[in-house]
């Protein structure tokens, strides 16, 4: 009896050691946008973005701060933020979803995994599902998420004035590139 | 016994420990650790101009400013000249951001073929929390280019000057309003009147209200300290609208001053809205980036 007790309580343990080692983050993820317009091309980058992944429920989610994003030019960063996407009212963009196909990723061996991710995209306040391909990759020991897509400001609500119609793309392209590390839970970086 | 209740005991801590290890959710943890503390308050007016005086704004590092002002006559000129519409004066002006705090300009007036030039700096920038104000610092000179009326007179060149410092200190209390104080201190070389001070003190005050993402209305006030008035000039008051379609801003505005720089505004307002003298006039901006900041990507 006792020694059942005893290994339920070193399961438990190494349970919980385990499940530690689980969780990965970031905080200085890169989202970048693209869209080709018309009149000029609008790109910017956004290199202070939050993410996490939790390889033992496949959850996965993103949080980006919207004033991040940084163009090329300054009064189109200002325009971004205060008509397109108010950025007081809306300071972040967030997903939420999981990997549908989580693999079993082993960190000793450099690989890339293919894998589908689904869940919900906030942006400008508004609730849309996403689904797209993504890969997980390690190489040497780390793990990297990158994935692309494409959205546009009307299923967002994001107004587009008619004065400036044709200098906005209709679809913009955008890329997520993260670097992983694990999360202990007391993560200073 | 006691051995059992020791292992019972430590059962019981592990699950504990199991529970306390359950985290938050993984949104709350990633919402917890990104960067959207205190941050800059941006886009406290649209233009670099509040209607004549200047506004805290400066221009983005690399950006060039091309400011077209123009004011036609005083609507109480009657029909025959349009209501001051046959009539106009205009100021062309480009002004060039070295750094994101920091400006210069220059421009011309055709009102007594004024050429003029300023030094602008963000003090400080209003932040989300923390700084409640914006501070811009300016400095303005003016030269008057005109032939003098009585060259006689033996003027010197530095009898063209005039100086200008200027704070501008503004708050952006909401999306929709932003106020601004601008204390002032002008000093011109010549006084043209027989009364008359060289140093003129004069408080400014102003504000916009947003009508919607892209328009606002503007007023704008200059006050001179009594003593340094003048009785045939009049404190400056101006009513404008602002619309912004991307690079441009364009700005409406009725103003009993005709000069668009602090020379003309400030001391030498002849213009008084009881009488109809009411300007018309417009503001149109261009903005081009000059230089790339690619060193943040």
């Amino acid at each position: 009896m006792l020694k059942l007790l005893l290994l339920i309580s070193l399961i438990f343990g190494a349970l919980v050691s385990v499940k530690g080692q689980t969780r990965y983050f970031t905080k200085t993820g890169h989202i970048y946008f693209f869209s080709k317009a018309p009149l000029e091309d609008i790109e910017a980058h956004n290199r202070q973005v939050v993410s996490f992944i939790d390889l033992s429920n496949a959850q996965l989610v993103f949080s980006v701060p919207m004033t991040g994003f940084k163009f090329k030019k300054s009064l189109m960063q200002e325009h971004f933020n205060e008509n397109y996407v108010e950025s007081h009212k809306y300071p972040k963009a967030s997903f939420k979803g999981k990997v549908l196909n989580m693999p079993n990723i082993d960190l000793g061996q450099d690989r890339k995994y293919k894998v589908i991710v689904e869940g919900l995209l906030t942006i400008h306040g508004v609730e849309r599902a996403l689904k797209t391909e993504a890969t997980l990759e390690v190489k040497g020991k780390q793990l990297f998420g990158n994935a692309s897509f494409s959205i546009t400001p009307q299923e967002f609500d994001i107004e587009i004035p008619f004065l400036v119609r044709d200098h906005i793309a209709k679809r913009i392209d955008i890329t997520v590139n993260m670097l992983y590390q694990p999360y202990t839970g007391n993560n200073t970086l | 016994m006691s051995n059992t209740r020791i292992i019972l005991i430590l059962l019981f801590l592990c699950m504990k420990g199991t529970i306390a290890f359950s985290q938050p959710d993984l949104m709350e943890l990633a919402a917890a650790q990104d960067s959207t503390g205190s941050q800059k308050v941006s886009a406290t007016f649209k233009a670099t101009r509040l209607i004549n005086g200047h506004t805290v704004e400066t221009n983005g590092a690399g950006e060039l400013l091309f400011l077209i002002s123009h004011r036609f006559g005083t609507l109480n000129s009657g029909a025959y000249h349009f209501f001051g519409l046959d009539q106009a004066t205009i100021r062309l002006g480009l002004e060039y951001g070295i750094s994101d705090d920091f400006t210069f300009g220059i421009g011309r007036s055709s009102l007594e073929k004024t050429y003029d030039g300023f030094l602008k700096y963000r003090v400080l920038q209003q932040q989300t929390m923390g700084m409640p104000f914006s501070i811009t610092a300016l400095t303005t000179i003016g030269v008057k280019t005109q032939e003098w009326f009585v060259p006689e007179n033996n003027y010197k060149p530095a009898h063209r000057l005039t100086y200008t410092y200027q704070f501008l200190i503004a708050r952006k209390f909401s999306e929709r309003l932003s106020l601004q104080l601008a204390p002032t201190l002008l000093h011109r070389n010549l006084v043209e009147t027989p009364t008359g001070e060289n140093n003129i003190w004069a408080a400014g005050a102003g504000g916009r209200f947003k009508l919607t993402k892209r328009t606002s209305v503007n007023v704008e006030y200059f006050y001179l300290l009594p003593n340094t008035k003048s009785e045939q000039f009049h404190n400056s008051l101006s009513l404008g609208f602002d619309i912004e379609t991307g690079g441009h801003v364009f700005q409406l505005m009725c103003t009993n001053s005709q000069g668009m720089v602090e020379k003309f505004f400030i001391p030498q307002n002849g213009g008084k809205w009881s009488r109809g003298d009411i300007y018309f006039g417009f503001n149109v901006s261009r903005v081009f980036q000059l230089k790339n900041k690619r060193e943040e990507w």
